[in-house]
């Protein structure tokens, strides 16, 4: 019996959960009513087109954006519950575009990540000196912290970001399209770097990718969405099927297996219109094939 | 004690005692110095010189209560000269704060209590009562001048603070947007110029160009029934926002960053603001809007400090001095008299045009 020797159900040991979580803003709702969690100790990406509403998932799961109804819950805790600094200690997130003051070294940024466990008579513990010179020796920057943030490649400068809420020490990390901008090299890189945070730091990581293929790559999880909700979640052998990507995306594709790992690799054939007569029979025709699958 | 190459400020030391640490900014420890000796040379030359001169022994034994004084001099030193001097370096040192929090909230060193419409409110209100209370033949006076302005002006500062910041809070981000912030405070601040000027065309016109002096920025006539208030208001207010300045700091990043690293910006950019607004209607109503010392005197702490987010000691004494050796300068030793704020325009002007040329530079 495999299955007793198995951790208790996914939604006990989930990290992090969403419970009817609805998410929008000026007025309009992007979100509606979403269930989802992330189990401890996994990397979860979420996929989906422009404007499907991952970036703002993030946003609420990561108490950016308040929710307009329901509840993020971080280890079982409402986090509306919990304050700033707590959550901060326990949770971090990397924005889609950050900014920081200009003239900011690298070393001082990543100082910053500290700042959730510092107080006004802890300014910069033996604790603190420690996690900064980890997270920069982890994300192999340590010989550019004098360097102004400015004058770093966009490589680079994601690392330096990623090594700010490195050094906060949490076990959750959200990264929010952490690869955009970058080149390929550059986002295997960053991408590289999440599954060893992953793989021997122990860190869970949910993240916002565009690229379909690498997501599969680096992913345990793949959550994908549509108009605000969750079209299909698990393992990316099963999600990543040719059926959702026209679904999700209106994309035309085979799936292949990349020859590494034997991950699912998308080709694309072309982008059918996502409007185009055609998509209504083809959801049709994948809702029957999900029915068929419970 | 132990040096961090990169990872704080460069020179910063780090001093621990047990579970206690601080980080010492040797630079801006020695910049403090420096702005306190030439605030008090500043404090010394004021009281020495703002009128006919005083020896310094003579300012000394004022403050030692040395019977051997004449009365005349003592009286020139404690209650003419000393007003004036402690109100021009408690205005600098509130207008100079006010304007490191703003500009750093805002993210732009553009963004100054003058930029967000916060001291053409004071202005507005305090010359409302100048000229709406005033008696003509040397304007207001008793308790209109006493009570009526500083509370009016105070009341101006608020109102259109206020209005600016319910106008850009944003309720779907849970904060302010930077921009809209500078945009809707210069939209504020013309409709509150504009109204000043509406209402000094209303008025005895003796009592107009006792409100345009005003409006330019003096420290003239000021006696410790107006300082007094002032000083108990401003020590509060500074002391504040010397306890907020880790906030600052996390301030200087963009809203979903800050937010991230904890700091609850539903509450910490309110109070902060509010700290701004406050520490602007004080120096407004002490000194009138003397103008640039909250966009320089910031300025000056970063660059000279080499911090990323102005020291606000630095600021404060900076601004301190500033305002009094300016008032030195323009009020005593030029040859023509000039209100304070008049010469600060002159210093600042350049500055801010320097500014701009450089903000653009960057962009292009």
């Amino acid at each position: 019996m495999t299955t007793a020797t198995q951790p208790a159900p996914r939604d006990d040991t989930a990290l992090l959960s969403a419970h009817g979580l609805t998410l929008g803003f000026d007025g309009r709702t992007v979100v509606p009513s979403l269930d989802v969690a992330f189990a401890r100790g996994t990397v979860t990406s979420v996929i989906g087109p422009n404007g499907c509403g991952k970036s703002t998932l993030l946003r609420g799961l990561g108490r950016l954006l308040r929710p307009q109804a329901g509840r993020v819950a971080l280890d079982g805790g409402d986090l509306a519950g919990m304050s700033s600094r707590a959550t901060a200690q326990r949770m971090s997130i990397l924005p889609q575009t950050p900014h920081a003051p200009s003239g900011l070294t690298v070393g001082e940024l990543v100082a910053r990540g500290r700042h959730p466990r510092q107080r006004w008579y802890q300014q910069f513990s033996h604790s603190d000196e420690g996690a900064i010179a980890d997270a920069l020796a982890a994300t192999d920057i340590a010989d550019l912290a004098a360097t102004p943030l400015e004058d770093l490649s966009g490589g680079q400068r994601q690392r330096a970001w990623i090594s700010m809420i490195l050094a906060q020490e949490t076990e959750l990390m959200l990264l929010d399209e952490p690869t955009t901008y970058l080149d390929l090299a550059h986002q295997v890189d960053v991408l590289e770097l999440v599954r060893r945070l992953n793989q021997d730091m122990g860190r869970t990581v949910v993240m916002v990718l565009h690229d379909i293929s690498l997501a599969a790559r680096y992913s345990d999880v793949i959550i994908a969405m549509r108009d605000g909700r969750i079209v299909a979640e698990g393992p990316p052998s099963d999600v990543i099927t040719p059926e959702l990507l026209w679904e999700v995306f209106g994309l035309r594709a085979e799936v292949i297996q990349e020859p590494t790992e034997g991950r699912p690799h998308v080709v694309p054939l072309g982008a059918g219109s996502v409007k185009s007569a055609a998509a209504p029979g083809m959801r049709a025709g994948l809702q029957v094939m999900s029915e068929a699958d419970a | 004690m132990s040096g961090a190459p990169g990872l704080l400020a460069p020179g910063s030391r780090v001093i621990r005692v047990r579970t206690a640490s601080l980080v010492l900014l040797p630079r801006i420890a020695w910049l403090s110095l420096a702005a306190l000796v030439l605030l008090l040379a500043a404090v010394a030359g004021h009281l020495m010189l703002a009128g006919r001169p005083v020896q310094l022994s003579q300012v000394l034994a004022a403050f030692m209560d040395d019977p051997a004084l004449p009365r005349a001099v003592r009286l020139t030193v404690l209650e003419f000269r000393l007003p004036r001097t402690i109100a021009g370096a408690v205005a600098g040192a509130c207008l100079a704060v006010a304007g490191g929090l703003t500009q750093t909230i805002a993210r732009n060193p553009l963004a100054t209590p003058e930029v967000l419409g916060v001291t053409a409110g004071a202005s507005t209100g305090a010359v409302a009562v100048l000229v709406l209370a005033g008696a003509g033949h040397g304007g207001a006076s008793g308790l209109a001048a006493a009570v009526g302005m500083p509370v009016a002006s105070a009341v101006g500062a608020l109102g259109t603070g206020t209005a600016v910041f319910l106008l850009t809070y944003r309720r779907a981000q849970q904060g302010f947007d930077s921009m809209r912030l500078v945009l809707v405070g210069l939209g504020a601040a013309g409709l509150a110029s504009s109204t000043t000027i509406w209402l000094l065309t209303l008025g005895d016109v003796t009592n107009a160009s006792q409100a345009i002096t005003w409006m330019m920025g003096s420290l003239n006539g000021k006696d410790w029934g107006a300082v007094v208030p002032a000083l108990l208001a401003s020590v509060p207010l500074l002391a504040v926002a010397g306890a907020c300045g880790r906030w600052l700091l996390i301030s200087a990043f963009d809203d979903d960053t800050a937010r991230s690293l904890g700091l609850p910006l539903g509450r910490s950019r309110p109070l902060l603001l509010v700290l701004a607004v406050l520490l602007a209607a004080v120096g407004t109503v002490l000194a009138g809007p003397v103008a640039f010392v909250a966009l320089l005197c910031p300025l000056a702490a970063r660059f000279a400090g080499r911090t990323v987010v102005p020291s606000l000691g630095l600021t404060a004494l900076l601004g301190a001095a500033f305002v009094v050796l300016s008032d030195l300068i323009a009020g005593f030793l030029l040859p023509h008299a000039l209100p304070v704020g008049v010469f600060t325009t002159v210093l600042g002007a350049p500055v801010l045009i320097a500014l701009v040329f450089r903000s653009q530079k960057r962009t292009i």
